[in-house]
């Protein structure tokens, strides 16, 4: 598609203090009507595909774990800093984003749990050292313990039990901050699927 | 039903996180894509996109020094050389209304929250390719037109002022990119 060479004129339409830009659609070439019956399912495909990956995930969420803790071993080493801050916010946030894809929803939660500890608490020097030790010692443990067989349910119950003591920290440190306020209580608005 | 011909399309993924980046690029060469073009930060995306002018941008927000968002605002750029009309879609961790709100306003066109699906993915690429929004120019803005609901009866806030268009055909921005390559 990039390769071919457009002819498009792009239609704009001035008002009073915006421009409205129509161009005719680039992409259309690529679209083409199959019966409905068609067997051919490119989501199926792809999900196929993703499974095929799923030998590599158990040892991609050790190296994200691994991470984790190192990013955390340097603040235990030498504190809070700009730097420090972000290789912990970063590490838990990619934890966030692809534990689940990985089988680790709970692992995810934690890390969703800790994120917003980084983001929302106004001095992280203040926040108790146990609250992000205990956050970090659980994302290890269920990566870790994942193969024993009841470790499902404890994991998803110790995520929660986590964000539950995270949240009461930070509804109490934010009382006088309502922009943090609202974003800790607002629910997400971003549509996964 | 409609089909996308992957292997007719151009993309270019930014992630700095190379597990992702391997699951981007599982999903779309499943889906048919051929060219998939990758970077781990945003200056290298931006460079990337001027030098192979994708079709669709695929990007992470949080990445150190350039992240996604900064790209967007980059690639936004109504008076670049380059393309400022190519689809976006960004992938975010973040979910809080306000972080959303600041993308939407740097010209993001599609959302997907992590953890991506392959069906997510799907249907952010169909959306972009079979419903492209009209852009939008302000003073402040330039981006995918940020209402989806058309509605003549909005009297909020940032209420664009009508009152009968003056239309101009404009040789396309796109083509100037591609004719300058």
């Amino acid at each position: 598609m990039a390769k071919d060479k457009p002819t498009t004129t792009l239609q704009v339409e001035t008002f009073a203090d915006h421009h409205v830009i129509t161009q005719p659609n680039p992409l259309r070439k690529v679209l083409r009507r199959v019966a409905e019956k068609d067997l051919d399912d490119p989501v199926a495909r792809a999900e196929k595909a993703l499974a095929g990956l799923s030998g590599e995930f158990k040892n991609w969420m050790g190296i994200e774990a691994d991470r984790l803790t190192a990013a955390h071993a340097a603040i235990l080493k030498g504190g809070f800093t700009d730097f420090t801050r972000e290789e912990l916010f970063r590490a838990a946030h990619d934890i966030k984003g692809d534990a689940a894809t990985f089988g680790y929803p709970s692992a995810g939660a934690a890390a969703e749990s800790l994120c917003r500890i980084i983001e929302h608490a106004p001095d992280l020097d203040e926040v108790p050292s146990e609250l992000i030790a205990h956050h970090i010692n659980a994302i290890q443990a269920i990566v870790r313990e994942r193969t024993r067989l009841d470790t499902a349910s404890m994991a998803s119950e110790l995520s929660r039990k986590l964000r539950g003591v995270a949240d009461e920290y930070l509804l109490h440190v934010n009382r006088n901050r309502p922009e943090h306020l609202e974003a800790i209580l607002a629910p997400s608005i971003v549509p996964g699927e | 039903m409609f089909r996308i011909d992957f292997n007719k399309l151009r993309f270019l993924l930014c992630d700095d996180n190379p597990h992702m980046r391997r699951i981007l690029r599982t999903l779309l060469h499943s889906f048919g894509a051929r060219e998939v073009y990758e970077s781990e930060d945003g200056a290298t995306a931006l460079e990337m996109y001027s030098h192979y002018v994708p079709d669709i941008v695929i990007t992470d927000w949080s990445m150190p020094i350039f992240d996604g968002l900064e790209l967007a605002q980059m690639i936004r750029q109504p008076e670049s050389k380059g393309n400022p009309y190519a689809p976006i879609i960004m992938l975010t961790g973040h979910s809080e209304k306000r972080r959303v709100t600041v993308a939407r306003d740097a010209g993001v066109t599609e959302f997907l929250a992590k953890p991506i699906s392959a069906k997510g993915l799907y249907q952010r690429i169909l959306n972009v390719v079979a419903n492209p929004r009209p852009f939008i120019k302000t003073k402040t803005y330039f981006g995918p037109d940020r209402r989806r609901n058309i509605s003549n009866t909005y009297i909020g806030p940032e209420r664009r002022v009508g009152g009968e268009a003056e239309v101009l055909q404009q040789p396309s921005l796109l083509d100037k990119a591609r004719t300058t390559l």
